[in-house]
């Protein structure tokens, strides 16, 4: 498959994602943040990093590119969106995902190996793992505090939006050690950690992040 | 010009960790008798003409749009009288 990785003034992990998308089996396709095309891709990935130096709120500059135009509206006919860390943020100030992401509670940026649970494997990013599956990945992130109101966090827990909790230790305050979520329909996913620095041995910390770019493939041939 | 000013402040339920941070700078600088601080934003806009009911509704729809997320922040918009002039 064609999935499209946006790079976006001040993103960071673009280039990683783009190649976490080749490990996993499927063709990377660089997007830029200022054109309204997403060139046929099947899928896309908005990466980590401090898009448009994170002014005003992290991802609400981005939001309003031209590319977030075309992406809202695919994500709308059913593409699968995968945003990561910054691209978590974009797709919450975009309103693609409920909440938002905070400054982290103890207010230091936070560098380490995080153990996840991954809880929804029904959508395009995660049918590569078991639920349940327990897994290990880097998290680096200054504002990954995920909040919403108790009756969004109610509704998230109750229909099976939440992708991936926090395990041992909640590294930021996230409410309900909210790692990841999902929209409804499931093809739009929003992770704080970073699975595409999982993905090979070389670089440490293991592969267990390398599901989230083989699932794509899986969720076709399944 | 009329300048126009929208106050941007987290939501009283949501975690504020820079105004915290301000508050425990406060006793370690000898101020005392602060129970609490919340950080916000100031949004200072400069309006072209006269600031009507059409324009400070206009302006909301921004600070609505993309000055504020309003799943973790309030606002509030009013008027500077031209007349204030800054110390």
């Amino acid at each position: 498959m064609r999935i499209g990785v946006v790079t976006f003034p001040g993103s960071l992990d673009d280039v990683d994602a783009q190649r976490a998308v080749r490990i996993g089996g499927n063709e990377a396709v660089p997007l830029w943040h200022g054109e309204h095309d997403l060139k046929g891709v099947d899928a896309v990935v908005l990466p980590g990093g401090f898009s448009y130096g994170d002014y005003l709120r992290c991802g609400a500059i981005s939001r309003f590119s031209p590319v977030m135009a075309e992406v809202v509206e695919a994500a709308g006919r059913g593409m699968p969106v995968l945003g990561i860390c910054n691209g978590f943020q974009i797709l919450c100030e975009s309103h693609l995902l409920p909440g938002a992401l905070i400054r982290n509670d103890h207010r230091k940026f936070v560098c380490r190996d995080q153990r996840l649970r991954i809880e929804r494997t029904d959508t395009p990013w995660t049918s590569a793992y078991a639920a349940g599956q327990e897994i290990t990945v880097v998290l680096k992130n200054g504002e990954g505090g995920y909040v919403a109101d108790d009756a969004t966090l109610d509704r998230l827990e109750g229909e099976g939006q939440v992708v991936a909790r926090y395990l041992e230790h909640n590294p930021n305050g996230s409410l309900r050690d909210i790692a990841g979520v999902s929209n409804e329909r499931g093809n739009v996913v929003g992770l704080m950690p970073h699975p595409e620095h999982a993905v090979e041995d070389l670089t440490g910390s293991g592969t267990d992040g390398l599901g989230f770019f083989t699932s794509l493939v899986e969720a076709v041939l399944a | 010009m009329s300048r126009v000013v929208v106050d941007v402040m987290p939501k009283p339920e949501i975690l504020d960790p820079q105004g915290k941070a301000v508050l425990g700078a406060l006793p370690r600088l000898g101020f005392s008798g602060v129970a609490d601080v919340r950080q916000g934003k100031r949004f200072e806009l400069e309006v072209e003409g006269e600031v009507t009911d059409e324009v400070l509704a206009e302006v909301a729809r921004m600070a609505e749009t993309l000055l504020s997320n309003p799943v973790i922040e309030n606002f509030t918009v009013r008027v500077e009288e031209s007349a204030e002039v800054q110390a």
